[in-house]
């Protein structure tokens, strides 16, 4: 490994980063475009946690104070919009850039332009997306999901929607196309598939069913297009078509995608539990079969999304007991991340306080996931706040902290310096109270009957909306201890060593901190 | 790496065929779907076509609740209405009822009804012999049908079943009346 290290200096001599800005636009590093997915996630994370304050501001009381329902409507959607397709994607796919060819041993990504279309493709789709909401009518007010007949009422900000829609699209498949041929074709000798770390598995997963599912959206936006502008029926009854068959067609895309924002996820926690329980992860082949079974059954389960559309009970009995079926392999997960620290000599460390905070609070959101799936009971809850409090469960303390328990773990190595600590376990405590105060409320007013997406509620579910506000809004401002402790890491701070963690395992730990613009260019020896 | 730039296109172009035939999948759902309609009654899909009168058979022991619902589409400037709101029917009788309908728009127009059955699961034993949903309906500004419906439901009705409702929605197609407008 020391000879492996020295090689790298002598390369960093020659080819380090083009000076100038013009150096992140032309550039085709692995590192750079993951620096810049990553930035991206966290200014879009901000555009769409002040939609999420808009949204609870005018739900602190009842009664219509803030905005007018249309903007409280076009909030809630691009909220949604923003937070997948903007923060949760983007960011998985920078840490997948940074990540995944370190830890194959592999000098760069596959197919390094494209990488660079991927990457610039996203703020000229965002952009469309967000200028919407300065044009007449406003913008997209119809839901993230854009069910038809509702979306095609509205105004022609859809059109911009689409097409914003079809360039993430492409972004992710194209990003998704460079991270298989990476893991198949750039791994050193001697790093067999089963070797892999978790997390470069579950972005193989990953990228299989982006690839398999964003082209079904794209067909489902593409007819919803057609039957606005070009006269084509899909979705019309006038014309023989049928609305529901929208539903159907997005969930088909739709739940396939929650698996795509939380795999990744499970594959940053697979990493970190063991470098701070200080033992190899427990079940490490079981895990890798767990996650392609969520894979598989995610394309089986689409309908439970609409239990409520007036389905044969053979097909809600059908998606119910799929649905279930779900929570073994998760099961089996949640149990070896515990085995993993049983007897372990664990230490809490910033990133490994958000990986617990991860499996405590995903797993409350995967309970409440089960009790959504029973379709007796679900039809009680739909479209409820208890829908709001289950995926923001299993999407912020979800996906959101692991995004931030893997910029903890690895920023050492793509800075060289060290984080600090106090500021970052203190960002842990304060977000992790806030979020609870946000969240757990929503499922006492949800059980009661709060209905989502309106602007206004009766009077009895007053006291439980302020509270959440108030989480809301510490929530949101504790994130600005993140971005102080990133900048910080930045700017300067103690030296990290190579190894940064003391049981950290693989091979982005072999090289030096910061992480050279060029590694493993000769491929290192696998043990 | 000649042969490892080969292998990255080998995969990406497989990995491209993958997208393309996922995309064309999106759309295949689409006849799938009516398919899977068509066979299961999902969503209260009637037959578009009408069925010859049933033979006459033993007499049923039961009544059935037929209930007329009527919806008309959010952007259409129409009156539409069921002449009657319920029925109690002999399931394998024949049974007529209608629905009146007025264009309240300034201008001639073509309208189409779209039936749905609830529960879904009775869609399949409804039977229509003639039904205004088969056609569409041409209207001079202001223009009134009352349009008919003959109907019967079949014996082999599932016996949870006591109440069906027969829904329409009332849609503008949008088009010019052809005859009318060469009046």
């Amino acid at each position: 490994m020391s000879t492996a290290t020295a090689d790298h200096h002598d390369h960093d001599d020659h080819h380090g980063p083009a000076p100038g800005l013009m150096r992140w636009v032309y550039t085709t590093n692995h590192k750079d475009i993951g620096t810049l997915y990553l930035l991206f996630a966290l200014v879009m994370f901000f555009i769409g946690g002040g939609m999420a304050l808009i949204i609870r501001a005018e739900l602190f009381q009842p009664g219509l104070q803030i905005v007018d329902p249309l903007f409280f409507n076009s909030m809630t959607t691009m909220h949604a919009l923003v937070m997948i397709f903007g923060v949760v994607m983007p960011a998985f796919v920078g840490l997948a850039n940074w990540m995944i060819p370190m830890m194959i041993g592999g000098p760069d990504m596959a197919l390094p332009r494209l990488n660079n279309w991927s990457f610039w493709i996203m703020p000229f789709a965002f952009a469309v997306l967000l200028s919407t909401l300065f044009m007449e009518g406003g913008g997209p007010a119809g839901g993230w999901t854009l069910y038809a007949p509702l979306s095609l009422q509205g105004g022609d900000n859809l059109a911009f929607v689409i097409f914003a829609i079809h360039f993430m699209g492409i972004s992710s498949v194209m990003g998704s196309i460079n991270i298989v041929a990476t893991i198949f074709n750039m791994r050193a000798p001697g790093m067999t598939l089963m070797k892999m770390p978790l997390f470069v598995w579950t972005w193989l997963i990953t990228a299989y069913l982006l690839i398999a599912v964003i082209p079904v959206l794209a067909g489902a936006v593409t007819m919803l297009l057609t039957d606005r502008y070009f006269d084509t029926s899909f979705f019309s009854a006038a014309g023989g078509g049928d609305p529901v068959m929208f539903q159907h067609i997005f969930w088909f895309f739709g739940h396939p995608e929650v698996y795509i924002l939380i795999l990744p996820a499970f594959g940053i926690i697979s990493s970190i539990i063991p470098t701070f329980a200080r033992k190899p992860l427990f079940g490490y082949a079981s895990m890798v079969y767990a996650t392609a079974s969520i894979a598989f059954l995610s394309f089986i389960v689409w309908a439970h999304h609409m239990f409520t559309v007036g389905m044969p009970l053979a097909g809600e009995m059908f998606f119910m007991f799929a649905t279930m079926m779900i929570s073994v392999p998760t099961g089996v997960k949640v149990f070896n991340w515990i085995a993993t620290m049983w007897r372990g000599s664990m230490t809490f460390e910033t990133p490994m306080l958000f990986a617990i905070g991860f499996l405590v609070m995903f797993t409350i959101g995967g309970l409440s996931g089960l009790m959504l799936a029973i379709t007796p009971a679900d039809i009680q809850y739909h479209d409820t706040y208890f829908v709001v409090a289950h995926f923001h469960y299993v999407l912020v303390p979800g996906a959101i902290y692991s995004i931030m328990a893997a910029t903890y773990y690895w920023i050492p190595k793509w800075t060289g310096n060290m984080y600090d600590e106090k500021w970052g376990k203190i960002h842990f405590w304060v977000s992790t109270v806030f979020l609870n105060v946000l969240f757990f409320p929503m499922h006492f007013v949800g059980l009661a009957g709060m209905p989502r997406r309106i602007p206004d509620y009766s009077m009895q579910f007053a006291d439980w909306n302020a509270v959440a506000t108030i989480g809301a809004f510490g929530f949101g401002f504790s994130q600005l201890i993140f971005v102080y402790v990133v900048y910080k890491c930045i700017k300067g701070g103690e030296k990290a060593t190579t190894e940064v963690w003391e049981g950290a395992d693989g091979l982005e730990w072999t090289v030096p901190s910061p992480a050279p613009y060029h590694t493993f260019e000769t491929p290192p020896a696998i043990r | 790496m000649n042969t490892i730039r080969k292998a990255h296109l080998i995969v990406a172009g497989k990995l491209s065929l993958l997208v393309v035939g996922m995309f064309g999948f999106g759309y295949l759902m689409v006849p799938l779907y009516d398919i899977i309609c068509d066979i299961t009654g999902l969503n209260g899909k009637t037959s578009s076509v009408a069925v010859s009168a049933p033979t006459e058979s033993n007499a049923s022991d039961r009544l059935v609740t037929v209930e007329f619902v009527s919806v008309v589409n959010s952007s259409a400037a129409w009156t539409f209405k069921p002449v009657q709101r319920t029925m109690q029917v002999v399931p394998g009788q024949t049974y007529n009822a209608s629905y009146e309908v007025v264009n309240l728009s300034g201008h001639p127009a073509v309208g189409q009804a779209v039936p749905s059955v609830a529960p879904s699961s009775a869609a399949k034993y409804f039977n229509k012999i003639e039904c205004f949903c088969f056609t569409r309906q041409e209207f001079e500004a202001g223009g009134r049908k009352v349009m008919p419906l003959v109907f019967f439901i079949e014996e082999d009705l599932p016996r949870s079943i006591d109440t069906v409702t027969l829904s329409y929605t009332y849609f503008d197609t949008g088009e010019e009346p052809a005859d009318l407008s060469d009046s």
